[in-house]
């Protein structure tokens, strides 16, 4: 399994990540090396395999309900404590639409 | 019980001490940050203490003893915690400098729970950056070593957690496991390591990494204490839907139960490219529990070998969607842009080590449009046998025996240079994830270097009991 600079850069792109141009060559590698060995799986008929997406054992349905009871959870300045930019009340992020 | 011989008080023996009042949990408290901060630049096993919270945890231990009051379960004990964990009002890195200031609002439920036993957190624990990686090589802030070979590695993700026990400067610790970061860091440095039952102990305030596979779990020199950590955080947690309601069991009255008569199951895929000295020590620690009256049955769990293929598409798949949170808005770090979605990608190009960045491309390239079905469904499709591989030998077998690691720790720096030779280091602890069985190391010798060799032990579903009742007597006859 090859995975050409080209091909790392497109899925940089969507995990929205800069690379430099050594991390790109690099990961060129590596990805098609593990890709490679993951290749093994296709030996397997899984055709009649579900899927498992979580580990999952007996309770009743609503056994993860609970009663509707308001109760306190973080404040406003928590919540906002760890940003590196924010004001009244709200993250600050650079400018999304540009109006000019 | 002198507080002198810091490095071999046990849960137990503090508890005494305390009652005895030979000396209290603020002289204890004193005396192991002491102790940690004096040790810590052997091993870099801490990347935070935290006095204050220690000190005023142990005063309201000595409160409570001086009116007489009943005492927690951990009154007075001293406990790392790794910095996958968040702590209220406490740095939490993840090892990542993403994370270099952040300091968490909560605490995670496991922590909440042993603070209300009494325990005393004297520190962070150092660990691969958002728990990637098999050797504690991967944290931003410098390499965690093996205090029983400081050349070595402790193991990962949780080194500084396996290392502070093994050290002597924690009593017990907090880990977390996502394919081995608890049993292979015990194994590699001579402690006891649990990873419970997926959904024993809640993930509230554990950082995700793979939230299908993520555990929390406990360290400790013997297996009692773990049991007594275990059993202090585990049940039912309203803040994680996926914490489990099962009835927690009695662990210290049932793993002292003779194992005469139990079947104990060795799973011959998980002998096959051990080291000749792996080999030996685990198969001289499996004649011993028989001699202790278990019949040894030798079993298959034929889907091993896919195992490491599985976990590596479905851990990065989670881990990408999990880390697209740290995008330069919320925490702490960012790398100033005019546009939007330049301050994401230099915050996150900036922020990220090579191997987060690596297993978040691996994960976005499986989920991507068009591989979804050939890798992700694939792979969901591949856990689900592997998972069936343990219900089928559970139908036969009380536990299941094996080695944690084919080898013992290796150098620093060995391994840093290949990722799936690295990766390769998990393959006996990946299953345990991906069926979501409660699986332990305990020690059970060493190589002809003297370095510690882990037998891992695999219990039914939230039989943790018959998990500790094998260690239990195993620890007690070695």
């Amino acid at each position: 399994m090859n995975l050409t600079e080209k091909d790392v850069r497109k899925v940089a792109d969507l995990a929205n990540l800069n690379l430099s141009d050594e991390e790109v060559a690099r990961m060129s590698h590596d990805l098609g090396h593990i890709l490679t060995h993951v290749e093994q799986l296709n030996a397997l008929d899984t055709s009649k395999v579900e899927p498992m997406a979580q580990v999952l054992f007996d309770a009743d349905e609503t056994a993860t309900l609970r009663e509707d009871i308001p109760h306190t959870t973080l404040s406003n300045k928590d919540a906002l404590a760890n940003a590196q930019l924010s004001g009244a009340g709200y993250y600050k992020v650079p400018k999304v639409i540009d109006r000019t | 019980m002198s507080i002198t011989s810091l490095s071999s008080l046990t849960i137990g023996t503090i508890r005494q001490g305390l009652l005895k009042k030979d000396f209290s949990a603020k002289e204890l408290a004193e005396a192991a940050l002491a102790f940690a901060q004096a040790e810590n630049p052997k091993t870099n096993a801490y990347l935070t203490f935290s006095p204050e919270r220690a000190l005023d945890a142990a005063a309201k231990v000595d409160a409570e003893i001086a009116k007489g009051s009943p005492i927690g379960a951990l009154a007075g004990v001293p406990l790392g915690v790794k910095d996958v964990i968040v702590t209220k009002g406490l740095r939490t890195t993840c090892g990542s400098r993403m994370l270099e200031h952040y300091i968490p609002p909560y605490d995670a439920t496991a922590v909440t729970r042993l603070e209300e036993e009494g325990a005393v957190i004297i520190g962070k624990l150092n660990c691969d950056e958002f728990a990637m990686g098999s050797s504690n090589e991967n944290s931003a802030f410098g390499l965690v070593r093996n205090p029983r070979a400081l050349d070595r590695v402790p193991g990962g993700s949780s080194g500084g957690s396996a290392a502070a026990v093994a050290q002597g400067t924690a009593v017990v610790t907090l880990g977390s496991d996502t394919g081995g970061s608890i049993r292979q860091p015990a194994s590699f440095c001579g402690v006891v390591g649990v990873t419970p039952t997926y959904g024993r102990v809640s993930r509230y305030g554990l950082v995700a990494f793979a939230s299908s596979l993520d555990h929390i779990g406990p360290f400790a020199r013997n297996v009692e204490d773990c049991a007594t950590v275990l059993k202090a955080m585990a049940g039912r947690d309203e803040q994680d839907s996926t914490s489990a309601f099962a009835p927690i069991d009695d662990y210290h009255a049932l793993m002292k139960r003779s194992v005469k008569g139990l079947t104990l199951g060795l799973p011959t895929e998980y002998f096959d490219g051990l080291t000749s000295e792996t080999g030996t020590v685990i198969e001289a620690a499996v004649k011993k529990l028989e001699s202790l009256g278990c019949t040894i049955r030798k079993i298959s769990l034929p889907h091993t070998k896919y195992a490491l293929s599985c976990y590596y598409i479905i851990a990065t798949a989670e881990a990408s969607s999990n880390l697209a949170r740290y995008d330069g808005v919320r925490y702490t770090m960012r790398s100033e842009s005019a546009s939007l979605s330049d301050m994401y990608r230099k915050t996150r190009g900036a922020g990220f080590g090579a191997e987060v960045k690596r297993r978040i491309m691996l994960g976005t390239y499986v989920l991507s449009a068009g591989y979804y079905d050939a890798y992700y469904k694939k792979a969901q499709q591949v856990r689900t046998l592997i998972a069936r591989d343990f219900s089928d030998a559970f139908k036969d077998v009380d536990a299941i025996l094996a080695p944690v690691s084919p080898f013992p720790a290796f150098k620093i720096g060995e391994k840093v240079d290949d990722p799936l030779t690295m990766y390769l280091s998990d393959i006996y602890t990946l299953t345990g994830d991906l069926a979501g069985v409660p699986c332990m190391s305990v020690p059970c010798g060493t190589s002809g270097d003297g370095l510690p060799i882990g037998l891992q032990i695999f219990a039914k579903h939230f039989d943790e009991a018959t998990m500790f009742r094998v260690a239990w007597n195993y620890e007690q006859a070695s």
